[in-house]
């Protein structure tokens, strides 16, 4: 088992796909001569061939339906948005053709594309850069989405999304990229669905995904030191949702807290704790509390960014209480 | 206003007349076939918008006459033209317009989304050039397998000026892809005029500047449409890059079913309509038939009375087919997951 950093662990899936599949192609931004804008493609172009490696003009609808389009004819493309702020642009083809496909001709075209690249903020990129937006992914019928948060993660489930026949929203993190992690050098493709209990504990479950889930391990380590033991559950995907893995740890803590970086008002955990008091409800001992974005526009001031996005001492407090 | 007749050059060298019966029969059965959809539509028995093709059935055919059977094609919601031209069958089309589970598409697209993957017939897409984009893929797929596949994308003038659109006129001209993009020029865009919507309004002058061959050509005249598509698709086929044509045609009803000739007088005046209407494909191609001594008066009512029998043999299928059932809400959503129902 290797340690490498998120970004080596994703260009390790997409080299070994296109190794097995010569279907699997990419297609984006700056992800050929220029190697990537967060380098996640470096080496590629050179390793398979500008018919595979695609370099893009700055086009994302068009980007998009070209990669739903091949894939509609059996290939497997893979399509880098620079950052998921600008697949706002695609919205259309993601929603309105992708996810739609399957469905309204009646299961005869399967559209089996991956869109990925970073999304949520943090770097001073301000309004623009810095949406995360999952749920809006995650309330569409027909799409996938993954929000892996380590690197063994991060390459299981890339292997998983190219592999799916579906298409796959797969949304990475810019402050992830450098982050390392043990990753197994095995053919490892982690399946959708399936949370993971990041770190055992008996008191509070701490529900979180993506980059959030190491604020999460971090608050969780220093409640440790003041005795109190959290369960930090990664989901991993949104959608397919593992229910299971959270009932279990709620029927477990009986106290719940939610964290996401996306914005707390109709955010995902809004889904997750009402699905959480539906089925759970004699479960609770107190009200889940959500750890989230400030519902504001991501401002460029160093300070207000940090005091917009979820810290640990947000997740600290929150923890306590539900604690009462 | 006069018509005019529509041979203006010999018939090309490939239309053959049993070629030429071939695509008045074809066009023939669109007609007829959408002539029952209005009936069948105030009958309660489809829903939606229903937008017909009628006028504009020369484009189809002609173009799809061409394609080999490994070839692709994409169109917009006005799609039951097409897909009668590729020769899928008229009682499943039919049925899909009635929501019955015989349908093309189980009864779960409808009028707008009309398939038939085993002729390459991609479907028919409702938002306006959304489907462009996705004939930049199939074309880049194409070129991936290096094939000689073409794949032809039909859409409107409307959808000349929607964004995504010129992004994939950009990027097949980039990548080189055997798309042949055939807008197909109603002159309206529901009831906005292209003159109006359109700063420049000859699309393929528009087009131009992608750097790709362009051409407009005429719509009404289906000899003049197999004319230019069969040398347009073989240009795609063994030239390294896209075709763009414009083709000026007409429809002669409403955008859609509720588009009503009270609702029509808002926007084109019935004379234009009576003209456009002397250029109905389907009486000049008549027409150059008896002219040209291809078929006799006898032969074209038979002809006629056909494909007025398949449209209903349509209709009654369709009618004797049954609704989806209901587990069928729940297929089809993901090819691998079962959607859990909460209700």
């Amino acid at each position: 088992m290797a340690v490498i950093t998120y970004r080596e662990a994703l260009r390790q899936a997409l080299t070994e796909e296109m190794e097995r599949d010569p279907s699997v192609f990419l297609l984006g931004e700056e992800i050929g001569r220029y190697q990537g804008t967060f380098r996640v493609t470096e080496g590629l172009l050179q390793r398979f061939g500008e018919m595979r490696v695609v370099d893009t003009p700055i086009s994302e609808s068009g980007i998009a339906g070209m990669a739903i389009g091949a894939a509609m004819i059996g290939l497997r493309p893979v399509a880098e948005f620079m950052t998921f702020s600008f697949a706002l642009i695609a919205v259309d083809q993601i929603v309105n053709h992708a996810a739609k496909i399957l469905y309204m001709f009646g299961g005869q075209i399967a559209v089996p594309v991956v869109f990925r690249g970073p999304a949520g903020g943090g770097a001073q990129l301000s309004a623009q850069h810095s949406h995360s937006l999952e749920s809006w992914y995650a309330h569409i019928p027909g799409l996938k989405v993954a929000t892996p948060a380590t690197p063994a993660d991060a390459k299981g489930m890339l292997k998983t999304a190219i592999r799916d026949n579906n298409p796959v929203i797969f949304m990475e993190h810019a402050k992830l990229y450098s982050t390392r992690g043990e990753v197994p050098d095995s053919d490892h493709a982690i399946p959708f669905g399936v949370a993971d209990v990041k770190r055992e504990g008996r008191d509070v479950t701490i529900v979180a995904y993506s980059q959030p889930v190491l604020l999460a391990l971090h608050a969780a380590e220093k409640l440790a030191q003041e005795g109190i033991e959290c369960e930090v559950v990664d989901l991993r995907s949104l959608q397919p949702l593992d229910m299971d893995t959270i009932l279990r740890s709620v029927s477990k803590t009986h106290r719940v807290v939610v964290v996401h970086e996306d914005h707390r008002n109709v955010g995902f955990g809004a889904e997750i704790v009402a699905r959480i008091q539906e089925f759970a409800f004699d479960e609770l001992d107190a009200p889940i509390l959500r750890v989230a974005s400030a519902d504001v526009p991501i401002p460029y001031a160093r300070n207000l960014e940090r005091a917009a996005f979820p810290s640990e001492d947000d997740i600290i407090r929150a923890v306590k209480r539900v604690l009462g | 206003m006069k018509a005019e007749v529509p041979v203006k050059r010999p018939l090309p060298e490939s239309l053959t007349p049993q070629r030429l019966v071939e695509l008045y029969r074809t066009m023939l059965l669109i007609r007829h076939f959408e002539e029952q959809c209005s009936p069948a539509y105030r009958q309660g028995k489809m829903g939606g918008y229903m937008h017909v093709y009628i006028g504009q059935e020369a484009v189809a055919t002609g173009f799809v006459a061409h394609m080999r059977d490994d070839d692709y094609m994409i169109c917009s919601y006005r799609d039951h033209g097409h897909a009668l031209a590729r020769g899928s069958d008229p009682r499943r089309l039919m049925a899909e317009l009635f929501g019955r589970y015989t349908g093309v598409a189980k009864g779960k697209g409808g009028s707008m989304h009309l398939v038939d993957v085993e002729r390459g017939f991609l479907g028919g897409y409702g938002i306006v050039g959304g489907m462009v984009p996705l004939a930049l893929g199939v074309g880049y797929g194409i070129r991936y397998r290096g094939t000689d596949q073409a794949c032809l994308c039909f859409f409107g003038d409307g959808a000349m000026n929607i964004g995504p659109v010129h992004e994939a006129l950009n990027m097949a001209a980039v990548y080189k892809v055997p798309v042949v993009f055939i807008c197909e020029n109603n002159r309206y865009a529901m009831a906005t005029p292209v003159e109006f919507a359109s700063a420049v309004p000859n699309l393929a002058q528009r087009a131009k500047q992608y750097g790709m061959p362009t051409r407009q050509i005429e719509g009404m005249d289906v000899v003049e449409v197999f004319r230019e598509a069969e040398e347009i698709i073989q240009h795609v086929r063994t030239t390294p890059e896209p075709f763009f044509v414009e083709v000026v045609t007409y429809r002669f009803e409403g955008h859609g079913i509720a588009d009503n000739p009270t609702n029509q007088a808002l926007y084109r005046s019935k004379e234009e309509v009576e003209y456009w209407r002397q250029r109905d494909p389907i009486v000049n191609t008549a027409r150059l038939l008896l002219e040209s001594g291809f078929a006799t008066e006898n032969d074209l009512l038979a002809w006629d009375a056909e494909a007025k029998q398949k449209a209903l043999e349509a209709v009654a299928y369709a009618d004797a087919s049954p609704e989806p059932p209901l587990e069928e809400l729940y297929r089809d959503v993901y090819t691998d997951m079962e959607v859990e129902e909460w209700r």
